[in-house]
């Protein structure tokens, strides 16, 4: 009887490629960049897939997509961080407290704000990890706390202002600054423009100077991300804590040391997205990610995280956040109101988690 | 008679005011499959508990390989060479068979930042586990969810025993499985036996034990009925002694011998 089953089973089919794709999690959030590179090819101003027009919707998608990243893994790893859009004001506040009220350099006050960020998620992940709670109804409540705090420390630091200005002004010739503001390789920009490989102005500047740093920053956590969750023992971690935290426990898995790892580094990723922003704007303020936990969210969805964790992929949460930019920059492209963002928003969401939900079926070979 | 791997000596377990076991001896020889049998709340679950780690004896000792132990964690059982295998199996339906193979305990190759998890070598090894057992994948990185409840099983038994299990519990592993498939966990139990691993099978099922016991031990309220030899001792006396005789044989009168 067993020999019999030793030897190849008739019963199973050898399996098509198409089955097998459709069984990666970030088919959905590729699938959906196709369609909507098509939609706006038909509808949008030829200005839209020009290289400033790529630029101009990346640099959203990339900055969403920072906390996206984190956001998914975190998802992977079972839990939600709902406090995401609150720590990017509430990191900003640290940020610029630190440049403008204490005149640290940035090499100092991007380390404290990490830190500080780093300790709030832990907060986070100890109340969690200790009391069992969801961490969704957790991390709500850290959503009003950290706003809150934000508000309430910027006018401190202002002197009852609830926004900080004299940001560009500290950082002025700092040498971190260019790591996290203005555009990257202007030089090699200069050159494509001179060997009339890009789009000029009249008087010769290119029209596109640099990549946004955002996008690299982007590109390179979706890179280290993916690198982690699909070639190392933490990331297979990652998924077995998801997917189940008592197996991964019995296994062996230090559960409670992942999630904390998890909570810091998503909230580490809001850090860098306020440093970021606050750089480039040279200023913040307490509105700063005002309901970018969702999007985030939305977005790890889209690409195909399962929101009882234990599945998705760093690189559909990439797809998945620059879908977000293409439409929400697209729009103004087209002659449609701007306004069908939001509903796009939704439906978007709704189908992802009806696909997901598919594909996760097809995975288990549940029926 | 080879001297036993694991001994339990007058294992006591207190839970409050709630005596689990009152003095449960048991041991298990290199290669022999040691059944334990009882009914539901005889305490099979907390003595195995206590015998890998989880719970501490309130009284009694732990003796392994001739030197007495206390296990502070599952941990230090598994460290020990006691490695059991749940009913939910520690296994997580959405990842594949290689890397619930190796949770945990995942291979490495490469050096500083390019250290990384070894697919190739987890996926052959894991194909190669499953072949030994009887069992052909189609690729290691199939999700254990499209397996069977026996192939589950045999995953996680093959896993205890490459991670260099001497002891293996198994905690009821047949009580949710179709016919061919239970033929298949109790085949694979006989393989591991074979392997000169100690197995010991925790069942309410007298019929499996009989399979491939070679000793049995009946757990009931919390004490030892005594351990039987194969071969001297019928299925009925076993499933009398399990249910506490009396009522169990008028039951089996009423239903025709069928239980």
């Amino acid at each position: 009887m067993t020999d019999q089953t030793a030897q190849s089973d008739e019963r199973i089919k050898s399996v098509p490629l198409m089955t097998r794709l459709m069984t990666r999690p970030e088919l959905g959030a590729i699938a959906g960049v196709i369609l909507v590179t098509i939609f706006f090819l038909f509808t949008a101003d030829s200005a839209m897939f020009t290289l400033a027009g790529v630029m101009n919707f990346m640099a959203p998608a990339a900055q969403l997509g920072i906390l996206a990243i984190g956001a998914a893994l975190l998802m992977i790893g079972g839990e939600f961080d709902l406090s995401l859009g609150s720590m990017v004001a509430f990191a900003g506040l640290i940020f610029g407290a630190c440049l403008t009220v204490f005149g640290l350099p940035l090499i100092l006050a991007i380390p404290v704000t990490l830190i500080f960020a780093g300790m709030m998620g832990s907060v986070n992940g100890q109340i969690v990890i200790r009391t069992g709670l969801p961490s969704f109804i957790v991390t709500l409540a850290f959503l009003f706390i950290l706003r809150g705090l934000s508000l309430v420390g910027l006018k401190w630091a202002t002197g009852g202002s609830t926004q900080m200005r004299g940001i560009r002004e500290a950082v002025e010739n700092d040498f971190l600054a260019p790591f996290f503001s203005g555009e990257a390789f202007p030089a090699l920009f200069t050159k494509l423009a001179d060997w009339g490989m890009i789009a000029t102005f009249k008087n010769g500047t290119p029209k596109v100077q640099g990549v946004p740093v955002e996008i690299l920053w982007f590109v390179a956590l979706t890179v280290a991300a993916t690198w982690i969750l699909l070639r190392t023992p933490f990331g297979n971690w990652i998924f077995a804590v998801g997917g189940d935290s008592n197996a991964a426990s019995n296994s062996g898995v230090p559960v409670r040391r992942v999630k904390m790892s998890l909570f810091i580094l998503t909230a580490c990723c809001a850090a860098l997205l306020a440093i970021i922003q606050v750089l480039d704007a040279g200023s913040t303020d307490a509105r700063r990610g005002f309901q970018k936990e969702f999007e985030a969210i939305i977005a790890a969805v889209i690409g195909g995280c399962l929101l009882t964790g234990g599945y998705g992929s760093a690189i559909g949460a990439f797809f998945g956040s620059i879908i977000f930019g293409m439409v929400l920059i697209g729009l103004t492209y087209t002659g449609i109101d701007q306004d069908w963002y939001l509903v796009f928003l939704g439906g978007m969401l709704l189908l992802a988690v009806l696909f997901n939900n598919m594909i996760r079926k097809r995975v288990t070979g549940e029926r | 008679m080879t001297q036993p791997i694991v001994e339990m000596k007058e294992i006591q377990k207190h839970f409050g005011n709630v005596i689990a076991l009152a003095g449960v001896s048991f041991d298990v020889r290199p290669g022999e499959c040691h059944c334990l049998l009882g009914d539901n709340g005889a305490g099979k679950s907390t003595f195995i508990k206590t015998m890998s780690g989880v719970h501490q004896p309130t009284k009694g000792t732990m003796v392994v390989d001739g030197e007495d132990v206390t296990f502070a964690s599952p941990r230090d059982a598994m460290n020990a060479g006691i490695a059991t295998v749940y009913q939910d199996l520690a296994m997580i339906p959405l990842m594949s068979v290689a890397r619930n193979f190796f949770m945990g305990r995942e291979p490495v190759k490469g050096k500083g930042l390019f250290k990384r998890y070894d697919a190739e070598q987890a996926g052959r090894v894991t194909m190669e586990e499953m072949r030994k057992m009887g069992i052909n994948l189609r690729e290691a990185d199939q999700a254990v969810g499209t397996l069977s409840g026996g192939e589950r099983q045999t995953v996680a038994i093959a896993r205890a025993v490459y991670f260099g299990a001497k002891v293996l519990i198994l905690d009821e592993p047949t009580s949710a499985l179709g016919v061919r498939q239970t033929a298949n966990v109790l085949a694979t139990i006989d393989r591991v036996r074979k392997q000169g691993i100690g197995v010991v099978f925790i069942t309410h099922n007298v019929r499996h034990a009989m399979a491939v016991g070679d000793r049995f031990t009946v757990l009931n309220r919390g004490q030892t009925l005594g351990t039987a030899e194969r071969g001297h001792v019928s299925p009925e006396e076993l499933q009398d002694m399990m249910a506490g005789g009396q009522e169990m044989a008028q039951l089996e009168g009423s239903l025709g011998g069928t239980v």
